[in-house]
């Protein structure tokens, strides 16, 4: 075995990636809380917090293991035993990429997969039961999906990992199928597990602060430069191409929403720019090695028209994904997917030509079973871990809990002073508040006064 | 006495205030309000699924007066609020039977 030093360069590069990522998770908060009302806008941005903080202490226990361990199961689950609590990823193995790198660009993956799937259930879940889900949903979709599609052999046949990366060979470089496609699912089924909102469709429940939206659309589009061009996983040609093709496409699918809007509506909206940025972002993520800058543009082009007229399904079909997780996720990520095998082309890192580069079918197959796979398991997976969740310890709210506003009750707080007529300190509170102030206060202010 | 009432567009503040202070009112009061006539609210649109927004954000602004400078006050707010533009508000007047400063116990005109 070569024995190789630590590459600084890519080193450097991945550890950065990581942190772009990490950004992503408080930036969707954002994304998402605008787009809530006002009484609802903490539980949608602590749902997103939270599964930052689970996910990132279940991954180091036994989240890599069970998706970066040595396959235990035809392709479909690593071992959980073999990196349990990350033993022995310390040590420095003579790889040029450290494995603590890996390790911490790959949970911040998790970590934003599982947050994606909040918007689906905005204002009517329980933060605890949504914490349960979060716990039980990655240990038993994420991790091994994220095995399905991102854990590769290893050259010597030392290693052996999943099955749509390697048995299939479906083309997803930074996680079409495992993030977008898995989340999109995931929240399509517990949007039909929690039932709509009270008053959908009849009262308006229009986003309370579109810049809030606009902010947190800018820092997921910085922070998808690292998980796109970081997936090369290294500073290379490779990221250098991605990183291009990532800013292309999502500027060509954020122009495809807003034309989309502007002959259906007759509006090109704020919100249709940041939703438009996000589905390009979505659908460029599984592509983004296997086409060209041109290649790019079409296919984000396409993505902004398909992903705005696709939010209008809920409509039609009468389910309340308050935020458009399908719409924009799961249709995206399906579109992306799928395109590889239209548009991927030799010339890409992944070389490999599409169907429209006369490659054939056979590619597109392959993306087909590889988007469908993933869609059923984490559909089925989802509805079943949240109706179970839902029939026991209970998922909604209760109905005055959800008029009320689910910030003041689930986490005694509200977003905005909206009023000066606020009660005072409650007297006898446990931290040893201060007391009311002394009446002798008063009087001398008052003897001031008259003086 | 009078009190004067107007509800204007809110960003139409900041011209009525300064054509009130070159009249020479003494004081006013301004606070939020919402509400619609006759044109109704307008329709915003989010990821195409169209809002119909009946309460529309205006100012209620109420200045206490004298009976002789009533007339002329409500035609400076009808004037400097005034964008000729639909929902540009509403101006009217009360009788007012009593005031008293809170201060100095003062009553009536005096504590205008």
């Amino acid at each position: 075995m070569t024995v190789l030093d630590v590459n600084s360069g890519d080193t450097a590069w991945i550890l950065t990636s990581a942190a772009l990522v990490l950004l992503m998770t408080p930036g969707l908060a954002l994304f998402y809380g605008g787009m809530v009302r006002a009484k609802t806008v903490l539980n949608m941005m602590m749902m997103s917090f939270g599964a930052l903080c689970l996910i990132a202490v279940t991954w180091v226990l036994f989240g890599y293991s069970i998706a970066f361990g040595n396959d235990v199961g035809g392709g479909l689950l690593g071992n959980p035993l073999e990196f349990l609590g990350l033993k022995g990823l310390m040590a420095d193995t003579g790889s040029s990429l450290p494995s603590m790198a890996f390790v911490g660009f790959q949970a911040v993956f998790a970590i934003i997969t599982v947050a994606l799937i909040s918007g689906a259930i905005a204002d009517r879940a329980k933060f605890g039961t949504w914490m349960i889900f979060a716990l039980i949903w990655s240990t038993l979709v994420y991790f091994p999906v994220a095995h399905w599609v991102f854990a590769f052999d290893s050259s010597d046949g030392s290693v052996v990992g999943g099955w749509v990366a390697n048995r299939l060979k479906a083309i997803d470089f930074a996680g079409g199928t495992a993030v977008h496609i898995n989340a999109g699912a995931a929240g399509l089924a517990l949007a039909l597990v929690l039932g709509k909102r009270i008053g959908w469709r009849r009262d308006p429940m229009r986003p309370h602060n579109l810049p809030l939206v606009m902010i947190g659309a800018g820092l997921l589009w910085f922070g998808w430069f690292g998980f796109n061009a970081g997936s090369a996983l290294a500073a290379n040609n490779s990221a250098a191409i991605v990183w291009v093709n990532t800013l292309t496409a999502t500027g060509a699918a954020a122009l495809g929403w807003l034309l989309t809007e502007r002959i259906r509506d007759k509006h090109a909206t704020s919100l249709g720019a940041a939703s438009g940025v996000v589905a390009g972002l979505v659908a460029i993520t599984p592509s983004c090695s296997s086409v060209s800058p041109i290649g790019a543009i079409l296919l984000g082009g396409i993505a902004g028209v398909v992903c705005a007229l696709a939010v209008g399904l809920k409509y039609k079909l009468g389910f309340d994904d308050s935020l458009d997780v399908v719409g924009v996720h799961l249709v995206g990520g399906l579109w992306g997917t799928i395109a590889v095998g239209f548009f991927a082309t030799k010339g890409a890192p992944a070389g490999v030509d599409g169907l429209l580069y006369g490659g054939g079918f056979d590619q597109l197959w392959r993306q087909v079973v590889g988007a469908v796979s993933v869609m059923v398991f984490s559909f089925v997976m989802a509805y079943a871990i949240g109706f179970a969740l839902e029939k026991t310890i209970g998922f909604r709210v209760s109905e005055e809990t959800e008029r009320t506003g689910i910030d003041e009750v689930e986490h005694a707080e509200s977003a905005y002073d909206f009023g000066t007529i606020a009660g005072g300190l409650r007297a006898g509170f446990s931290g040893g508040a201060p007391s009311t102030p002394k009446s002798h206060d008063t009087t001398k202010r008052d003897q001031e006064v008259t003086a | 006495m009078k009190l004067v009432t107007a509800i204007i567009k809110p960003h139409m503040l900041d011209e009525t205030k300064t054509a009130l202070e070159a009249f020479g009112i003494e004081g006013m009061t301004v606070s939020e309000a919402s509400g619609f006539g006759r044109q109704r609210g307008h329709t915003e649109v989010y990821r195409g699924a169209e809002y119909t927004v009946d309460l529309v954000p205006k100012l209620r602004l109420e200045v206490l007066v004298d009976d002789g400078d009533a007339a002329d006050i409500v035609d400076v707010l009808v004037k400097s609020a005034r964008t000729g533009r639909i929902g540009d508000g509403k101006v009217w007047t009360t009788s007012v039977d009593d005031v008293v400063r809170v201060r100095t116990g003062e009553r009536g005109l005096d504590a205008l």
